[in-house]
């Protein structure tokens, strides 16, 4: 029996028994079944498949689980749901910031990210903090609307 | 003035007239609509779901919408040509029109009242002494089994309650929450998993595969391999991929098509054997004398769809029989490619659609249909999910076709435009399955008994055209003539990418027209609208210019701006754009204002997103994008060798969408990339003075011109 590795997903203990080398998006679209996180490239080189670690946008694509033994990852799953939002996702959808839409989870964890750290973020670190997603349908703008949206939301909401 | 009222049926309602092949109304209070154009992220769904919901009078959360397929729908043809909202958008509004008036004569019928009292709010039928029923209550007993009358009228433009206004996109909650799939994201009882490997050269075949390299392959089920199409099937996508790189060691390759030069498209292009048409002649005869005439060479290379996510499918045979999903623009034109391949009848196949990521042409995903149908057959009875990789998505694809497009004006002692010539070297834009005796899927040419290698077509104007789509100057020229040569050798396969010789075509008429204009010393609106007669056109080259403050906003150093117009098709949209250049380093779109008239816009928030979106995307084609190649393969296999715009790039833009609400919608889609792309040579221009004929306009080129 392999040893397992040790991790939380989305707030939940999740035991995974792949191979330590095995890359963090292969298990979550595998054994873990979370499909929200999605494969553009398979090099980390699009965003598509970016999750949280301990509070970190990283791609999952690139992240082997051996560097993840007691970590803390948050898939887009994790972010919100329709009956408890995430801001980011609330937002998005009053933007109707994307076309198709398949870089959208990605995006939504990098957006969460930096709000997380800055309350208050301007146009250029907004795009700073997107610049590693790539977007083919040309929704940037809108999307970085939402993450303006987002974070006054998220100011009126602690104030 | 109605202009949709008056024009013929839809084409889509004239080949499936029976009602209920487009919609039904369930007792449990839904109507169902089953359309044959797919959403590829234009937001069609949506569009869809507010005419069905206007006719009807019903909430628009009422209206299910069921992905296309081959058992369900209505045979709409391909997706593609902006003409989704047009043409399928019409036929629903019809249908739905008809249903509401079959189901208030039913209501009429048993309450012994004329229709015309009855009144319908969120599908509740009132009318008078209290009556009231329901189409859920009536849904048993009136029939859409019927042929849709021609006569039946829909409601007047200003009766609409959610045409014409934003709505929220029905897919959009979906995306965000991580609850809507993606075809990448199905999962099937007893699914496995498929990986194919691609020559390493366009037509290369395979000279020795050891097969003994293959054993002992945890997860591996099987190993396919047909002439020089191979690949294999696995329990899980990590045993796939880990199955892959040892097929790609095992597998020896020889031979292929040798490349063009890359730094030289416009010389190999012309260099080709050709087929050589006349596309458009006028006036000639009657033409002003020549004193001089002014030739310009432009340029587009060979553009990767470059999907986010790579193209996928899921195939299952089953007693002979063949199931497939697809991402496809066309599940009906597949269908027909694939009964080709495996020599089967139509029936004994069904394609349905799922949602891939963004589509912008014909891209790998029925060519992946194909693929994971020949790793299913070894493991009949079970599902194999086959997914392109990131290499093959921007390689093997059909790829956007390089154009070379020369113009020459005859000009009058005066200077004024005499004659117009315009010849196009390009390989054909069209390579889509479902039209020809022979299979266009791309493993099909790799089996052991191959089909002929489909060569890339142009369908004629009428159709669209392809090369040769808005070959036609808009302009009122007293003479022109269009030529076209559509290259024969297709050592790149190409096919249509969205706005497919526009793009092309576009640049290069509306670089010429700032040339000619700077000749002149006149400013470049002026100069176009005293060659423009059609009032919509100058509408919105009129309103860019207002939007931009053309000609009036101060000049900020290191910028340009350039103004450029077209109508989409010749038929469909107008766009003007003004596009504003930073060239004080590599070349950077910094503004964009755009006009767009598209006649009625049903979804006038999903118009701007669809206009912005593709305006972005040409600013990428524009500035950044060319696929790679050297003589022995193509090598633009990722995103560091095929960059596209990143965030910190994109410009601002803005959009004004022209109301127009009494007149036919037109599709939104194709219709800013040529202006966009040629604004912002034209911005070039306006900055540094120097023209650049050649997209992607780069740092280098600039440069080059400069010197």
């Amino acid at each position: 029996m392999r040893a397992a590795t040790n991790l939380t997903v989305n707030g939940c203990a999740r035991p995974v028994s792949a191979p330590a080398g095995t890359m963090l998006l292969d298990v979550l679209r595998g054994e873990l079944g979370l499909m929200g996180t999605r494969f553009g490239c398979g090099e980390g080189l699009c965003g598509s498949c970016r999750v949280l670690v301990d509070g970190q946008p990283v791609p999952a694509c690139t992240t082997p689980l051996w560097s993840l033994d007691g970590k803390a990852v948050v898939t887009a799953e994790g972010l919100g749901t329709e009956g408890a939002p995430h801001p980011i996702q609330t937002a998005l959808i009053a933007e109707q910031a994307m076309q198709c839409g398949y870089c959208i989870s990605g995006i939504m964890i990098s957006a969460a990210a930096l709000l997380a750290r800055d309350s208050d973020p301007d146009e250029a670190a907004i795009r700073a903090a997107l610049d590693p997603h790539l977007c083919r349908c040309g929704a940037h703008n809108r999307i970085v609307r939402a993450v303006r949206r987002a974070a006054v939301a998220m100011r009126d909401a602690a104030a | 003035m109605s202009a949709a009222s008056t024009s013929a049926p839809p084409a889509g309602l004239a080949v499936t007239p029976v009602l209920s092949r487009w919609l039904s109304v369930s007792a449990q209070g839904h109507v169902t609509l089953t359309p044959g154009k797919v959403e590829i992220g234009q937001g069609i769904l949506t569009a869809l779901a507010q005419i069905c919901a206007d006719e009807l009078d019903i909430a628009i959360g009422r209206v299910r919408l069921v992905a296309a397929g081959t058992k369900t729908s209505p045979n709409e043809g391909v997706t593609s040509g902006s003409l989704s909202v047009s043409d399928c958008g019409r036929s629903v509004r019809q249908v739905a029109a008809e249903a509401r008036a079959l189901f208030l004569a039913e209501a009429a019928r048993e309450f012994s009242v004329a229709p015309e009292t009855l009144n319908v709010e969120d599908g509740v039928i009132t009318g008078p002494g209290n009556l009231a029923t329901s189409y859920w209550e009536l849904a048993g007993r009136v029939s859409l089994e019927r042929p849709a009358n021609p006569a039946t009228r829909a409601k007047p433009a200003h009766l609409r309650k959610l045409a014409g206004r934003p709505t929220p996109r029905i897919d959009i909650p979906g995306k965000v929450f991580a609850t809507r799939p993606f075809i990448h994201d199905l999962v099937l009882p007893g699914m496995l998993h498929g990986r194919v490997l691609r020559p390493p050269r366009p037509g290369a075949r395979i000279e020795s595969l050891d097969e003994a390299a293959m054993s002992g392959i945890p997860g591996l089920v099987a190993v396919v391999r047909d002439g020089s199409f191979t690949g294999v099937v696995c329990d899980t996508e990590i045993a796939a991929e880990a199955a892959l790189a040892r097929l790609a060691g095992a597998t020896r390759w020889s031979g292929g098509f040798p490349l063009p030069e890359e730094h030289d498209l416009a010389g190999w292009l012309k260099a080709q054997p050709a087929e050589t048409s006349i596309v458009d002649e006028r006036g000639a005869a009657h033409a002003p004398s020549t004193a001089r005439t002014l030739t310009r060479l432009y340029e587009k290379p060979f553009l990767a769809h470059a999907s986010i996510g790579p193209s996928c499918a899921i195939a299952t045979w089953r007693d002979g029989a063949l199931d497939v999903i697809s991402h496809s623009q066309g599940v009906f034109n597949l269908r027909a490619d694939l009964a080709l391949v495996f020599g089967l009848p139509e029936d004994a196949i069904a394609v349905a659609h799922a949602e891939g990521a963004g589509c912008y042409g014909h891209n790998g995903a029925d060519d992946a249909a194909l693929d994971a149908c020949l790793l299913a057959r070894a493991v009949a009875g079970r599902p194999v999910r086959l997914r392109w990789s990131r290499a093959d998505e921007l390689a093997a694809s059909p790829m956007g076709a390089a154009m070379a497009v020369e113009i020459a004006v005859d000009l009058t002692e005066a200077g004024e435009i005499a004659g117009w010539r315009h010849e196009i070297w390009s390989n054909g834009h069209v390579g889509r399955p479902g039209r020809a005796a022979t299979p266009a899927l791309l493993a099909a040419f790799d089996l052991e008994t191959p089909f002929p290698r489909y060569i890339a077509q142009d369908p004629p104007l009428a159709g669209g055209g392809g090369a040769q789509r808005n070959a036609l100057p808009l302009y009122d020229f007293p003479a022109w003539r269009i030529v076209k040569n559509r290259v024969l050798e297709m050592p790149l396969r190409t096919s249509a990418m969205r706005s497919l010789g526009a793009i092309g075509n576009v640049f290069a008429i509306e670089s010429m027209m700032d040339e000619l204009a700077a000749e002149r010393g006149e400013d470049p609106l002026a100069f176009r609208l005293r060659h423009l007669a059609d009032e919509r056109a100058r509408d919105v080259l009129k309103q860019a210019a207002a939007m931009a403050g053309w000609g009036t906003a101060a000049r900020a150093e290191g910028r340009g701006r350039g103004l450029a117009l077209a109508r989409y098709k010749d038929t469909g949209a107008w766009c003007a754009v003004v596009a504003e250049i930073d060239v004080t380093r590599d070349p950077r779109a910094t503004r964009l204002w755009i006009a767009v008239d598209v006649g009625e816009a049903i979804n006038p928030d999903g118009v701007i997103n669809q206009i912005e979106g593709g305006a972005i995307q040409a600013v990428s084609w524009a500035l950044k994008e060319a696929i790679g190649f050297n003589r022995e393969a193509v090598t633009s296999v990722s995103w560091e060798s095929y960059p596209i715009l990143r965030f910190s790039e994109v410009p601002q833009v803005e959009v004004a969408v022209m109301p127009r609400a009494e007149l036919a919608p037109l599709g939104a889609g194709e219709a800013a990339q040529g202006p966009t792309a040629a604004a912002l040579a034209n911005a070039v221009h306006a900055a540094l003075g120097v023209r650049v004929r050649q997209t992607p306009i780069t740092r280098e080129r600039i440069i080059a011109a400069m010197e």
